[in-house]
């Protein structure tokens, strides 16, 4: 997985010049870019893959498969990893010591990328961004949120990350410790929750549903959800 | 710098060892006042900033010479730096002990 050192999407957004009349409107429909003329870097990595495919060193299939797992397997990964370290201490510990070797035991290949594991304490409480690109555990998450890749929450998050958690509804005393960590260069990071009260006996696949995205990256934590409605008997 | 001892143990990665490295976990450094053009990883907010070693990340290829499809090589040897909010933001409004760390090559660290 590559990082590119621009943002195509987060850096159009500076460019977006009001000479012109429209609408901002929120509902608008996501244009998904199929309309009009393809853009460069469409062009070359078309190019690239007709030419791969053509010398016979990949299939059109083996590409579909690649963004068939990119979508349907790599956003649940990491929540797998971590509900096995919440319930596996040895697991718990290699994670932190070495995690790129600790998820390869999942099968978890993260390529020429290495991971930390940050631990949530008490004290401490972890959270990720990246602000010269979007660099994002891929492998372990899935896609960035656009969130993650705009331009505001990059560059506040490292020098206001308390007013950022609060607008992602985290609210955090001031005895905890607020750990930034810029994924700046060559390593990825995923952030790993605090097991919540009440979660005691619970499957690793109960537990991988509460260790969501965010709290992954550390803007929200995991909740154990209050069952709505229904009073007491 | 006492935002350190807040943090969990520092480790050293075991799978990717940097022979001859320059920094030890806890060793004070800066960061070079350096803005020379081209593909560098290392953020702007953080040049001359007097941080803490982390841990030591390994050796990697350059990506200030991997960004222009040259190898990489020499390798560099890449380190975690943890910087007190409070020295990297002057008007800082957090805990006193808030941190922030990344990620920094060698060759942009001096001793502090």
């Amino acid at each position: 997985m590559h990082d590119y050192p621009y943002d195509f999407y987060a850096n159009r957004r500076p460019g977006h010049h009001h000479d012109h009349q429209h609408d901002h409107d929120p509902h608008a429909p996501i244009v998904e870019r199929d309309e009009g003329p393809p853009s460069e870097y469409e062009v070359m990595s078309r190019a690239m893959q007709e030419l791969l495919e053509a010398k016979g060193i990949i299939t059109a299939d083996e590409v579909r498969q690649r963004m068939e797992i990119f979508e349907e397997e790599f956003p649940y990964r990491g929540a797998k990893v971590v509900a096995h370290a919440w319930t596996d201490p040895h697991f718990r510990r290699r994670l932190l010591a070495d995690g790129k070797a600790a998820v390869a035991e999942f099968g978890i290949g993260m390529e020429a990328e290495r991971l930390i594991a940050v631990e949530n304490t008490p004290e401490v409480h972890n959270v990720i961004v990246c602000t010269l690109c979007s660099c994002y555990p891929r492998s372990l998450l899935g896609m960035p949120p656009t969130w993650y890749k705009s331009t505001n929450y990059r560059a506040r998050a490292v020098f206001e990350p308390r007013a950022v958690l609060r607008e992602f509804g985290t609210e955090l005393p001031e005895s905890v410790t607020v750990r930034v960590h810029d994924s700046n260069a060559d390593m990825r990071y995923i952030v790993m929750p605090m097991r919540p009260a009440g979660t005691e006996g619970w499957s690793e696949d109960r537990l991988a549903e509460i260790l969501t995205r965010d709290t992954l990256v550390g803007v929200t934590v995991p909740r154990v959800r209050q069952d709505p409605g229904g009073s007491p008997e | 710098m006492p935002a350190a001892k807040q943090t969990p143990a520092a480790t050293v990665s075991t799978y990717t060892p940097a022979p001859g490295h320059r920094y030890t976990v806890g060793d004070r450094v800066s960061v070079k006042r350096s803005y020379p053009p081209g593909h560098r990883r290392t953020p702007h907010y953080i040049k001359g900033k007097i941080g803490m070693i982390e841990r030591v990340c390994g050796t990697f290829a350059n990506p200030e010479e991997l960004a222009y499809g040259f190898d990489g090589e020499p390798k560099r040897i890449l380190y975690r730096v943890q910087f007190a909010q409070s020295t990297v933001w002057p008007d800082y409004r957090g805990a006193a002990r808030d941190v922030i760390e990344m990620e920094i090559y060698e060759h942009w660290l001096e001793p502090a």
